[in-house]
Formats: structure tokens, C-alpha cells, sequence
């Protein structure tokens, strides 16, 4: 069972996703338990190939017996093995939320709903942990595919921010696989590892085509990310989509679309080729800049709850991308611990804004009037995932902001310390205002539609169980991240540690 | 007259290209949704058809090797060159299990398309045609939620706050 570990992490929820869509319509009681017992055996399986990695080094899966580079092969390394367990955990934390959220949003498609659910974790785990580039394009649709039907299940708005993703998705997806062609040709490989060698024996790292491919590839997986000209297909669809999807979506698939750029930036062009070659690294961190200062400042005009923290992803994406292209040891650190510690707390806070919406039925940031009387678990998670993001220690956003202003002050780029600097402020200044409303109620004058009856109810009304757990134990997680940043650290630096910055190590 | 050469030697990319522009300006120019969704499947069909193109080779013919070459009752003139791979696939010996059992078999690789390629596009082809379905079905929904299909008109409505 733990040779194949890598194999089960997605194969799991694959297998189980075709029952669930066999039997689900019959037995609808069983979508959900399948569902998350699936993902509790993803779970397990990506926690002992982390183990396996942190012992053994690179793990070299040959999916079904075929040769690399003939064949697909999975290669976990400590970058994939760490971002396949928090992919995997914060899909079980959002399976355990969704057991209210679905019935009360799509009481008529349970069995669809989860069906897609897993595909889309599938896909998700899938371009994690795969090497090889054009199997990575098959995953990246067929995770696009999903979330497109999983936005479209919203309300009205839904629809038409869902149209609006298949359109974009469709672009990203389509230069992404138009890049993979150059390399194909130039190279006569799929295999990512096998690519960067082919690359380096043939010394064609000056041919426009691989030029033009590392242009496609990066715009595509920019499109994708949501990375700030390119974001329009976001915010909408996020913010309408059912609670659960929002809940998935907003967390995984721009950390994972982080987590391709920087498998392809790394260990398919090469660190030398995309630093010292292109030397492009002071446009992207300025463009890094801009995306971060939009995505706040578009944050605070925000008064829908979702629509403001989808505005937030756009931002926490801009500190990712100017990290990852800072060019020095400490950035990259922080980039991918941020993608771990972001997963986290992007869950948190929309797993908070789902149960207020769920319970409240509304979106407006009004919804959250007297909460901590009436809900104060609910906020006390909240209040770990609105520290994370602000970055207050211990929790694992402070950790992550730190390594990245190190990464920043080491590489001289000021400029974009400066922008972190300013977007935490602007975190602070969004959930204190949040915090307030909640904890003093809305002022009079902003309370349009305001009874008193709604804020004098006796005792509190706290959310069910299911809709509590995920999100107390995210809050839980944001604070193991934090404290045990030392350790999560470590494994990073032993995959960051191959690439030579020319900087002074870890 | 260097204008043409350039354009005639690499006709592939440049007819790939120009289709990919047609359904770029579709999905970004079109008002109706429907439309945008054709523009979508052009632009997808011009990266096929780069893909498709780029496994062509002068003179190759479909890599299916026929009865007599496999069992060669008569020896014929394929048997002087050993390079039993396609150009692409150079040091990678996973032909060697197959030597074993037919030893007298000599493939030459350029005799042959590259089939990779267009093995690829199978997939991306489904890829496309489900990408479609899901448009089309989000489209459906849209029309059934705003009863329109032109993206001005439901602009307007969601502005007038309907």
C-alpha cells in the first residue's frame, strides 16, 4: 500500500466520485459520507508520501509500469508532497462543511454535486503531484470543467460569472497547451524532468521557440491564477457561486495554478533560464505590486462579504507571483509557504462567510450585525483567520508575510515590501471593520432594513456541528502552520536549496 | 519575394495563427453567447491543427507496419539503416523489449508520421468537446435565468437591478 501511496492520493477520490455518481441519484444518504471518507483516504495517502519524501528524498512513481519518460510519472518531491496534503486536507475540511451548505443550496443535485466535488479535488491533486507536462493540461481541464459546473449551480449572478470563466478558462487552458507544443517540438518530450534535460543537452535555451513557450505557458498559468490583469473571470464567480464551491474554489485553484508556475518556472525552464537569462524579474515583481495594491483596494469598496475576500485572493496572488520572481532563496520560501498557510486561511474565511450566508441568507457584510452574542465559535474562527491574513503571530500568515519581506529586503525590492506592507494594513483596517460590526452592531445610520428583534434574540445560535468543525478546525490548523513554521520551512528549503539564486542560503 | 519564402516554408504556423485570431476576436468581439462559444472552439481547433501538423513529415506515411514486414518471408530494402526511433524520441531505449521478440524487424523512423502528436489531440479533441458542452449548458442556464443570450441586453438587466 505505501508504493502506491502516490497513486491512491488521487485515485481515491476518482474511484469514489464514479460511485457516487452510479448510486447517488438511489441513495442520496451516502454521497457525503463516501465523499469524505474518500478524502480522509487522500488524506492519509499524501501524509505518508510527505513522510516518505521527508525520509527517503524524491519519490519516482511510474503510473502503470510504463518507462519515463514513454510513460506518465508522478516525481513528489518535498514542493508537491507538502502542497498535495494541504490540497488534500483542505478538501476534507470543505467536504465535512458542505453536508448543510449542499442540501440547503442545491437540495435537487446532491449526487451531481458531489460527483463533481471529487473530480474537481482529483484534478486538483492530479496536477499536483503529476511530472508530466501535457498530462498536466488533461487535469488542469478537467479540474477547470468542474469548478465551471460548480459555479454555474449558483443563483442568477452565478451563471453568468460561471460563462465568463469557461470563456477565460478556456483561453489560459488552450496557451498553456500551445506552449507545451513549442517544447514538444523542440524538445521531443512531455516529461517535465525529461524537458529541462533535453533543454540543457541540446543548449537551445537561446531558440525564440522556447521563448515564445515560456511566454504562453506563463500567461496561460496567469490567466488561470488569476493574476491581476488577467483576474476579471474572479470575483463574480466566486462570490456567487454555492457557499461549498466558493469554499473550494477560492482556496485550491489559484494555490495550485502558484504551485504549476513554479514546477514549470523551476524544474521545466530552469532557474538559470527564467532569472538570469530573461532577467524579467523587476517587471514581474512591479506587475506583483500593482496586483497586490488592486486586489486591496478593490477589497475595501466591497460591501458582499465573498465578493470582498475574493478581491483578497486577488491580492494574496500578487504576493505569490512577486515572491516566486523576487530571485532570492527567502522569496521562494515564502512564496510556497504562503501557498500552504493562503489555503488555509482563504478556507476559513470563506467557510465563515458561507455558515453566515447558510444561516442568514444574506451576502451583505450587514449579515454579520451582533454575531459574537449570537455565534461567538463561529467568530472565533474567524478571528484566527482574519489575524492570519492581517498577520498577526502566531498564526501562519505572519510567518509567511515574514519570510516573504525578508525575501523582498534581501533582493532589494523595496517596492515590494512597501505593497505588503500596505495590503496588511488594508486587511486590518476590512475585518476590524468586520469585527466591529459584529461585536457592536451596525450603527443606525448604515442599518438599512434593521430590526432590534434580530439583535435581542436570548443565547446563542450557533451554527450545526458539521458547518462548526471545518472551520475551528482550520482556525486549529492556521495555528499549527504558524507555530510549526520552523519544521514546514525545513522541508521547503530542501527542495528551494537545489536552485542556485547566487544569494546566501537558508 | 524573402516575405514569401518565410511565410511558405512555415505555412503551418502562419494559417494556425491567423485561425487562432478569428476565434480569439470571436470570444472577445461577439455579442452573443453562443457566438463567443464558436470562437472558443475555433481558437481550440487552430492549436489541433499546430499539434496535428507539427507530427507531419515529407513522404511518412501512417505508423502501422504491415503483415510482410512483420513476418518478412521476403527480405526486402528497409534493412541498411538502424534508427529505429522517430527523430524526437532519440535515447530512449524502450524499443528494446521489442527487438528481442522480432529481431529481424528494422523500422526506419522516417518513414513514418509522428504519431505522439496527433495521439495527443485525440485527447485534447475531448477536452474541446466537453469544454462545449459545459459552455453550451451554462448558456442554456443563462437563457433560462435572464432569457437572453445577448450579453449587452443581460448587462443591462443586471445593471437596472432585475
Amino acid at each position: 500500500m505505501i508504493e502506491q501511496a502516490p497513486a491512491l492520493i488521487l485515485l481515491v477520490p476518482f474511484f469514489v466520485s464514479i460511485f457516487v455518481a452510479l448510486l447517488g441519484n438511489r441513495f442520496q444518504g451516502i454521497c457525503f459520507p463516501l465523499s469524505v471518507l474518500s478524502l480522509i483516504g487522500s488524506v492519509a495517502a499524501s501524509v505518508t508520501t510527505l513522510g516518505r519524501v521527508i525520509n527517503e528524498g524524491t519519490i519516482r512513481y511510474r503510473l502503470g509500469g510504463w518507462e519515463p519518460p514513454m510513460g506518465i510519472e508522478f516525481r513528489i518531491d518535498a514542493l508537491n508532497a507538502l502542497v498535495a496534503v494541504a490540497v488534500s486536507g483542505v478538501g476534507l475540511l470543505a467536504a465535512i462543511y458542505s453536508k448543510r451548505a449542499v442540501l440547503a443550496e442545491t437540495p435537487d443535485k446532491v449526487s451531481q454535486y458531489y460527483t463533481l466535488f471529487l473530480l474537481l479535488i482529483t484534478g486538483l491533486l492530479g496536477m499536483v503531484i503529476t511530472g508530466d507536462a501535457f498530462n498536466l493540461y488533461v487535469l488542469l481541464e478537467v479540474s477547470a470543467l468542474t469548478s465551471y459546473a460548480l459555479i454555474a449551480m449558483g443563483p442568477k449572478r452565478a451563471t453568468l460569472a460561471a460563462y465568463k470563466y469557461v470563456i477565460i478558462g478556456t483561453i489560459g487552458a488552450s496557451f498553456y497547451l500551445l506552449g507545451v507544443g513549442y517544447l514538444y517540438i523542440k524538445t521531443g518530450s512531455l516529461n517535465m524532468f525529461d524537458i529541462h534535460e533535453q533543454l540543457i543537452a541540446r543548449d537551445i535555451f537561446d531558440s525564440p521557440a522556447i521563448l515564445v513557450a515560456f511566454i504562453v505557458i506563463t500567461v496561460g498559468v496567469w490567466i488561470k491564477m488569476a493574476f491581476f490583469p488577467l483576474h476579471a473571470w474572479l470575483p463574480n464567480s466566486y462570490a456567487y457561486a454555492p457557499t461549498t464551491s466558493s469554499a473550494i474554489l477560492g482556496p485550491l485553484m489559484t494555490k495550485v495554478m502558484i504551485y504549476v508556475m513554479i514546477r514549470l518556472t523551476f524544474t521545466v525552464f530552469g532557474s538559470d533560464f527564467a532569472f538570469i537569462q530573461l532577467d524579467w524579474s523587476d517587471i514581474i515583481v512591479w506587475m506583483s505590486v500593482v496586483a497586490i495594491l488592486a486586489g486591496s483596494i478593490s477589497a475595501l469598496a466591497q460591501t458582499d462579504l465573498r465578493k470582498m475576500l475574493s478581491f483578497l485572493i486577488i491580492a494574496e496572488v500578487g504576493y505569490m507571483v512577486g515572491g516566486v520572481w523576487l530571485a532570492d532563496d527567502m522569496g521562494l520560501v515564502g512564496s510556497i509557504y504562503h501557498i500552504i498557510a493562503d489555503a488555509f486561511m482563504t478556507l476559513c474565511v470563506f467557510l465563515f462567510a458561507g455558515i453566515i450566508f447558510v444561516k442568514t441568507g444574506k451576502r451583505d457584510i450587514t449579515a454579520l450585525d451582533g454575531l459574537f452574542t449570537k455565534m461567538p465559535l463561529t467568530m472565533v474562527g474567524l478571528l484566527v483567520g482574519a489575524f492570519s491574513l492581517i498577520g498577526i503571530p502566531p498564526t501562519a500568515g505572519f510567518f509567511s508575510k515574514w519570510y516573504l519581506i525578508q525575501g523582498g529586503v534581501a533582493s532589494g525590492h523595496w517596492e515590494y515590501v512597501i505593497a505588503l506592507l500596505i495590503s496588511s494594513l488594508i486587511n486590518a483596517v476590512l475585518f476590524f471593520r468586520i469585527i466591529e460590526i459584529a461585536y457592536f452592531g451596525v450603527k443606525p445610520a448604515e442599518g438599512h432594513g434593521h430590526h432590534d428583534s434580530d439583535t435581542h434574540e436570548s443565547g446563542p445560535n450557533e451554527a450545526s456541528f458539521s458547518m462548526l468543525f471545518p472551520l475551528l478546525a482550520t482556525a486549529a490548523a492556521l495555528l499549527v502552520i504558524g507555530l510549526y513554521n520552523q519544521d514546514i520551512v525545513a522541508i521547503i528549503s530542501s527542495f528551494v536549496s537545489q536552485f542556485n539564486f547566487g544569494v546566501i542560503g537558508i | 519575394m524573402e516575405i514569401f519564402e518565410a511565410i511558405s516554408a512555415k505555412f503551418n504556423f502562419w494559417i494556425y495563427i491567423i485561425i487562432m485570431m478569428i476565434g480569439l476576436y470571436a470570444m472577445i468581439a461577439k455579442n452573443n453567447l453562443i457566438k463567443k462559444l464558436i470562437g472558443m472552439s475555433i481558437f481550440q481547433t487552430a492549436i489541433i491543427l499546430f499539434y496535428v501538423s507539427i507530427g507531419v513529415k515529407d513522404g511518412a506515411s501512417i505508423p502501422i507496419l504491415y503483415h510482410d514486414q512483420v513476418h518478412p518471408e521476403h527480405h526486402d530494402e528497409s534493412h541498411g539503416d538502424h534508427s529505429a526511433h522517430s527523430p524526437s524520441t532519440d535515447g530512449h531505449d524502450s524499443h528494446a523489449a521489442e527487438d528481442r521478440y522480432l529481431p529481424e524487424l528494422v523500422v526506419d523512423g522516417n518513414d513514418f508520421a509522428n504519431p505522439l502528436p496527433h495521439v495527443l489531440m485525440l485527447t485534447a479533441i475531448v477536452v474541446g468537446v466537453s469544454t462545449l458542452g459545459v459552455g453550451l449548458a451554462v448558456t442554456q442556464k443563462v437563457y433560462r435565468e435572464y432569457g437572453s443570450i445577448e450579453e449587452s441586453e443581460i448587462l443591462e438587466m443586471i445593471k437596472s437591478g432585475k
